[in-house]
């Protein structure tokens, strides 16, 4: 299920589609006219001189076919260029704003207000057109997802825009491909492109806040984490729901519906929460999250509160 | 010539060392395992030699654990102990911040066959 996630040779929208087909016919061609030029040189050496005088070759050769070819080939990506940028107005327009290590990603309303905010995953209909609107918070970053588009930087002070859409349901990766300091290597996220009806229902709970009440009744383990957490990470975390309402990390409200950890670098769940909270400077050295030394018992606890922010 | 020898020596020594004492098994997927203890999330808390990803330290690294004599320190190392305290770290009667992640029996089992291999 998880081949091809992130490759430019499997692309699952059209932006990705144009792109290979470009690349195709630069990497053809090329190999096309690189032997027609061996064969010109093998005939310079061993056919009868008179084969390749006068000036015929030079102009038709020299002159005349890189003019052709290369103004085909400037029409053709022109052409090509409009398909990669379209002109409607987007379905859905999304906010991605890079940090030093993690992407901030926020849905945006018709006003262009934020509409709800999570991180280092991107929801998206299949078959429809969405905009992203490109900003970093610190220092370059650049979103490349192989599969839907190519690369664009996050420039601060700067709202760069790419368009794509997705074609096919399927869960891809990208990875930020500027270098950006310490982990730049460990900055990923998972686009999941899904049915328009099952995508309504995402955003739809991702609106709600975290459901605390109902768990308080039901679990006093969670009750507990949850204590932990409103005591140690409001600074950096927001819990929609709850008085943590911290911007420097990840939003956490429904983080247990993530399908990674550390954007992108570990699979989500218990296990490796418990790890990330107690070990990530080793999970991921020199991010901005420092390590908590919890009792054991403590940190099992707010492991699994994290868990149940489904 | 010397150097051949030497080198001859070395390998008899190390295909020595490789077959001493083997413990009893219990079956399992080693290859299963190992991917299973990526998914599972191992790897958030150890270093496990030949597993993706898994530079966590917040318990101790599981190289050489197939050679290791006590398990968390108290548990006689064999397949079984290890999969029990796989399955239910908490039931030991001391606190360990390793979480009961919900491992079946056959799930363990993988894990451990892989585990074991780590000489
Ligand atoms: C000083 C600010 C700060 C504090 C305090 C803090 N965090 Fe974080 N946290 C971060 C940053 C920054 C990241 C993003 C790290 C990265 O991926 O580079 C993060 C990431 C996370 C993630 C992973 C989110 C994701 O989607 O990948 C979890 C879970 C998390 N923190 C939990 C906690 C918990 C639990 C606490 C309290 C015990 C806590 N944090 C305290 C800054 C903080
Ligand atoms: C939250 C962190 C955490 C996670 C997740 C975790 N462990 Fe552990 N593990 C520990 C700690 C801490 C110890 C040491 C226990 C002690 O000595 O009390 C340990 C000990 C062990 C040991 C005994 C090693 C020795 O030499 O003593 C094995 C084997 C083991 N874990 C396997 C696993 C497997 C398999 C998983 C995944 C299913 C896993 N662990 C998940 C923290 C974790
Ligand atoms: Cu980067």
């Amino acid at each position: 299920m998880l081949d091809n996630i992130q490759s430019a040779l499997a692309p699952r929208g059209p932006e990705a589609a144009g792109i290979l087909e470009i690349t195709w016919v630069l990497v053809v061609g090329g190999a096309l006219i690189f032997t027609l030029v061996l064969a010109l040189t093998a005939l310079a050496f061993f056919a009868p001189p008179r084969w390749l005088a006068g000036k015929g070759l030079i102009i038709g050769a020299g002159i005349v076919f890189p003019v052709i070819t290369l103004a085909a080939l400037l029409i053709y990506t022109l052409l090509a260029a409009p398909r990669l940028s379209a002109v409607e107005p987007a379905d859905v327009t999304i906010e991605v704003v890079g940090h030093q290590w993690w992407w901030r990603v926020n849905y945006l309303d018709a006003r262009g207000e934020v509409d709800f905010a999570t991180a280092n995953e991107i929801h998206l209909p299949v078959g429809r057109t969405v905009e992203l609107r490109l900003r970093s918070a610190d220092v370059l970053h650049s979103f490349w997802v192989p599969s839907l588009a190519g690369k664009l930087d996050l420039i601060p002070g700067k709202d760069n825009r790419l368009r794509l859409a997705a074609t096919e349901a399927a869960v891809l990766r990208g990875q930020c491909a500027e270098y950006c300091g310490g982990p730049h290597a460990q900055m990923a996220l998972f686009v999941v492109a899904e049915a328009p009806e099952r995508f309504e229902a995402w955003r739809a709970a991702q609106r709600q806040p975290a459901a605390i009440a109902a768990e308080d009744a039901a679990d006093s383990e969670a009750a507990s984490g949850r204590r932990l957490f409103l005591s140690h990470c409001t600074t950096c975390h927001t819990v929609r729901g709850t008085r943590a309402e911290g911007e420097l990390g990840p939003d956490l409200t429904h983080f247990a519906s993530r399908l990674s950890l550390g954007a992108g670098i570990l699979p989500n769940n218990r296990a490796t929460v418990a790890g990330w909270i107690a070990g990530n400077q080793h999970l991921k050295p020199d991010n901005l999250m420092p390590e908590f030394r919890f009792d054991s018992g403590e940190l099992r606890t707010l492991a699994h509160w994290l868990e149940t922010l489904e | 010539m010397r150097v051949t020898a030497l080198l001859a020596l070395a390998w008899v020594a190390l295909l020595a060392g490789c077959s001493d004492e083997s413990r009893p098994v219990l079956g399992g997927d080693a290859e299963n395992g190992r991917l299973l203890l990526r998914q599972f999330g191992c790897i958030g808390c150890h270093r496990i030699p030949g597993v993706a990803g898994a530079t966590g330290n917040v318990g101790p690294p599981l190289d050489g654990v197939g050679r290791r004599v006590y398990l968390a320190g108290v548990l006689p190392n064999s397949p079984a102990n290890m999969m029990r305290w796989i399955r239910d770290p908490q039931s030991f009667g001391f606190e360990t911040a390793m979480p009961d992640l919900q491992v079946t029996e056959s799930q363990a089992r993988d894990m451990v066959a892989y585990l074991q291999e780590l000489k």
